[in-house]
């Protein structure tokens, strides 16, 4: 790993070199992207280590200790999480129109060049319809991030509850209970919210609830049946723990075992799941949406974005930056995806006592 | 004299631990001769297997050698190449770990892991080495040595297991090969087997070891020599007659010292009087036909400690999950006071919860880790007696005095930031602070160093006196049995085979199977494991001890 990195790195300086004195090697587009990626990696680099710097001495001891051993790709990570959830509370202060506000400008270029098909106002552009695309992508995290958020929370809750439970009872309770996650298990999951999303949009026009507090109750159910694996099988290693049977013995209730005794045993792996099943959540949302029964016009959304915008990849040919709109969406997942995923290695790496 | 084999000359360790390397090993020199044995031993954290790992050139992750040399046979193994220290391992120098069952690889069958190294090192042709395995079973007297070897790791007792890894030491013949505690996870009865087997095929080929162990009656059958470690420093060196006579240390004598502790004998139970806890004929099995326990039945009085002895699958810890309600018995009851309790513990009241309170082997996994001192003592107290906040808090402080830790230092802490004798007396305060009449004390002191489980052993004996409680100590350790108990239940598959006060069942006559427990448990003196051996018929000690269980049944 460390190896290509610095490969990778020895590239770009040597592209960038190549580009400083005007030479054409052989393969320059490979030089030329070298020197790109390169150029991205050394300042996510960059700016992790600064922000690092930055906890480690100008913050309180119990947030700088734990930095003082966290790699580059954890503060990263941090640090872009921190960038969305700033973004997504903050929201109307941030995006330059409101996320549902039509002009009368559509299908505006990004750019911001007139002469290009741009328009200064909108600096990406706007959309079929005439909305502001910044705008909209500013205000897809508040929805996609906070969305998928609530979800997982919940997902988690339903989860890990009858997760400890199958695991303390143990018997007939967990029998039905694993069985009954065995079959929600066997059906794949896109194609089962697919057909449970069907079904609640009907139930939505009838009861006139938001299918997008459905869809996060479907999504829910079928992820905690994930979680809930794992907890029954982090549970059941604490169970036989002989505190656990003193507790028992004492006269504890059902309540006080799984929420005192176990559940602080168990947080560092569920936390780290936590983070992993935040990404699947919020892509399962992000395809739903891309599908066109997930989160609903006008709330702006990432998937959505995505499929609104992309027909505009058949410009990449003429117009690089064009094509890039529906891509600027997708990456904004895919950044978070890789952030959370870093802080969540780095929380196992801390817990499991994968130490090197 | 000739050349020492290992020659290691103010050799210094340290170990990293909370962002700074201390010290574990401090400039300790060793010398060691061909075909003789050195005993190493200290409490836990002496650092006696670091030093025994450093024989072979070898630190734990974590642990670097800052000084000294190490020379074994004339390389210096701290500044040899990895390959020149990789053609040492395992052909002249092997070692033989405390868990056999965890140093096996489950997945091979033993001869394969036992042909491993001879065949690396070119030292034998797989058939040669297959043929040698054999015949060093049949020498470490294992059962059925022509076909033992094509057995899994699972499939052979932990004992066997034991003897099976000194074979697979044997089998480049080292010069020089480390025990480190290879029999402190067995049974007595088992212990006797390997210690032979390890004496013998010592002696047979004249290979030099280090033995690592914590127990002194253990090393003084194998050692010629015995070095003692405190904290990383050698206290003194003597040969192992010397030593055990006359200890020149404040120090090893305080350890020598250790087995004199005895409670005075009581005064015989009135015969009216109801005892505490009163096991009646009970018989139970684990989900299964196969009975786990036959018709057992004892009582126990109060200010009376019960010690129930046995090895390992004797239904000692059974009987213990009986009484306490966690496994409800097929037939027979638990009398308390008198009455009878409910089968179940969930059927049973707070107030006869409270009654019986138990203290647990490992107190690693009997404390939650999460919690602090002052939660892990005060649940029960607000639990039991419904007292909270300030009034809690001051109940966990006198118990934390009780038990000589001091509160303010102790009551924030998790039990990770303690010490292993520490936590232990954290389970007795959390036993405590129930206010029970009665405690079970399951293998407590097994785990913890002679000194630590001495000081364990007298709190225990100063609550009795202090608050009257009844225990039911279950233990495997005779010696333990000796400074506690009052009466003692000795237990066999299951069965009582005998039970009676401590002065009773020490004396002869004794039930064979007694005797045979009895004898097994090693003694200071050096000649113990020979006399012995002689005893039972020196030519097949598992054999012998086997024949003799058989016939006790």
């Amino acid at each position: 790993m460390r190896g290509y990195v610095i490969l990778l790195l020895v590239m770009a300086v040597a592209a960038g070199a190549i580009r400083l004195f005007g030479g054409a090697p052989l393969f320059s587009v490979v030089w030329d992207y070298a020197y790109w990626i390169g150029l991205v990696i050394a300042c996510a680099a960059i700016v992790a280590w600064i922000f690092r710097e930055f906890l480690r001495r100008a913050m309180p001891e119990f947030i700088a200790k734990p930095m003082r051993h966290a790699p580059l790709t954890a503060a990263f990570g941090i640090l872009v999480i921190f960038i969305y959830a700033a973004l997504s509370i903050g929201a109307p202060i941030f995006a330059p129109y409101g996320e549902a506000e039509i002009f009368k400008q559509i299908n505006v270029l990004p750019g911001g060049d007139p002469a290009l098909g741009g328009h200064p106002a909108h600096f990406l552009g706007t959309d079929q319809i005439g909305r502001d695309i910044l705008s909209r992508l500013i205000y897809g995290a508040r929805n996609t991030v906070g969305i998928a958020f609530i979800t997982t929370a919940l997902s988690f809750f339903i989860g890990v509850t009858l997760g400890f439970l199958a695991a303390t009872l143990g018997g007939w309770t967990d029998q039905a209970l694993s069985r009954g996650v065995d079959v929600l298990m066997a059906i794949p999951l896109l194609i089962f919210a697919l057909l449970l999303m069907t079904i609640a949009s009907e139930w939505s026009y009838r009861s006139g609830i938001s299918l997008t507090w459905f869809m996060v109750m479907i999504i829910a159910v079928l992820d905690s049946t994930r979680v809930f694996r794992l907890a029954r099988a982090v549970g059941s290693n604490i169970v036989v723990m002989d505190y656990i049977e003193a507790a028992k013995i004492r006269g504890e209730t059902l309540g006080h075992l799984v929420f005192r005794e176990i559940l602080p045993n168990a947080m560092s792996p569920l936390l780290a799941e936590f983070g992993l099943r935040f990404c699947f959540v919020f892509l399962t949302i992000a395809s739903l949406s891309f599908l066109g029964i997930g989160i609903q016009p006008p709330l702006a959304d990432w998937g959505t974005m995505v499929r609104d915008l992309a027909q505009f990849i058949n410009f990449a040919a003429y117009d690089p930056l064009t094509a890039s709109l529906p891509l600027m969406a997708a990456s904004a997942i895919a950044l978070l995806t890789v952030a959370v995923n870093f802080v969540v290695d780095w929380m196992l790496h801390n817990t499991s006592g994968l130490k090197e | 004299m000739s050349e020492a084999l290992v020659k290691i000359r103010g050799l210094s360790i340290e170990g990293r631990a909370d962002e700074q390397w201390l010290p574990i090993v401090n400039g300790i020199d060793l010398d060691l001769h061909r075909g003789k044995v050195l005993g190493l031993i200290g409490e836990s954290g002496a650092g006696k297997s670091t030093l025994g790992l450093a024989a072979m050139g070898f630190t734990r992750d974590g642990c670097r050698i800052t000084g000294g040399s190490i020379e074994f046979d004339g390389v210096d193994l701290v500044k040899a190449s990895v390959s020149a220290r990789r053609a040492l391992l395992g052909k002249r120098i092997a070692y033989v770990a405390q868990s056999a069952a965890a140093s096996f690889n489950p997945a091979h069958k033993i001869i394969n892991q036992h042909t491993e190294a001879p065949v690396y090192h070119k030292v034998m042709g797989r058939g040669e080495s297959e043929a040698d395995a054999i015949e060093l079973y049949a020498r470490l007297r294992l059962p059925n040595p022509e076909q033992i070897g094509f057995r899994y790791p699972h499939q052979v007792s932990g004992g066997q297991l034991q003897r099976a890894m000194t074979a697979m030491a044997m089998s480049c013949r080292p010069d020089l090969i480390i025990f480190d505690e290879p029999t402190t996870a067995l049974d007595v009865t088992t212990q006797i087997e390997v210690l032979a087997a390890i004496r013998d095929i010592v002696e047979q080929f004249g290979t030099a070891a280090i033995y690592i162990t914590h127990d002194l009656a253990v090393v003084a059958q194998m050692a010629d020599d015995i070095k003692v470690l405190l904290k990383g420093d050698e206290v003194e060196q003597a040969d192992t007659r010397t030593m055990l006579s006359t200890p020149r240390q404040a120090y090893t004598k305080s350890l020598w010292a250790v087995r004199s502790f005895q409670r005075p004998t009581k005064a015989p139970i009135a015969t009216k009087e109801t005892p505490v806890v009163s096991v009646k004929n009970v018989t139970a099995a684990y989900s299964g036909a196969i009975k786990v326990l036959h018709d057992v039945s004892f009582d126990i009085h109060r200010g009376r400690t019960v010690a129930v002895v046995g090895e390992s699958g004797s239904g000692k810890s059974t009987t213990a999950r009986v009484i306490t309600g966690l496994l409800p018995p097929l037939h027979g009851h638990i009398e308390f006071n008198g009455s009878s309790l409910p089968a179940s513990y969930k059927q049973r009241s707070k107030d006869q919860l409270r009654q019986a309170q138990m203290i647990y082997q490992m107190a690693d996994t009997a404390l939650n880790p999460r919690l602090r001192i002052k939660d892990i003592i005060g649940r029960p107290i607000e639990f039991y007696s419904g007292l909270k906040g300030n009034a809690r808090i001051a109940r966990v402080a006198q118990l934390l005095e009780q038990i000589e830790l001091d509160p303010g230092q102790y009551m924030e802490r998790r039990p990770a930031e303690l010490s292993g004798g520490q936590k232990q007396r954290i389970g007795i305060a959390r036993a405590l602070a129930a206010e029970p009449q009665f405690i079970i004390c399951d293998e407590i002191t097994s785990a913890l160093d002679q000194l630590v489980a001495e000081g364990i052993l007298r709190l225990l004996a100063r609550l009795q006196d202090e608050l009257g409680l009844a225990y039911m100590f279950i233990t495997h350790d005779l010696a333990t049995v000796r400074a506690i108990a009052d009466e003692v239940v000795v237990m066999k598959d299951g069965r009582v085979v005998e039970a009676g006060s401590k002065e009773e069942l020490f004396a002869p006559p004794h039930h064979p199977y007694t005797d045979l427990l009895l004898s097994s448990v090693p003694e200071m003196d050096p000649d113990w494991l020979t006399r012995l051996l002689h005893e039972r018929g020196i030519d097949n000690i598992g054999d012998a001890a086997s024949a003799k269980i058989a016939s006790a049944q």
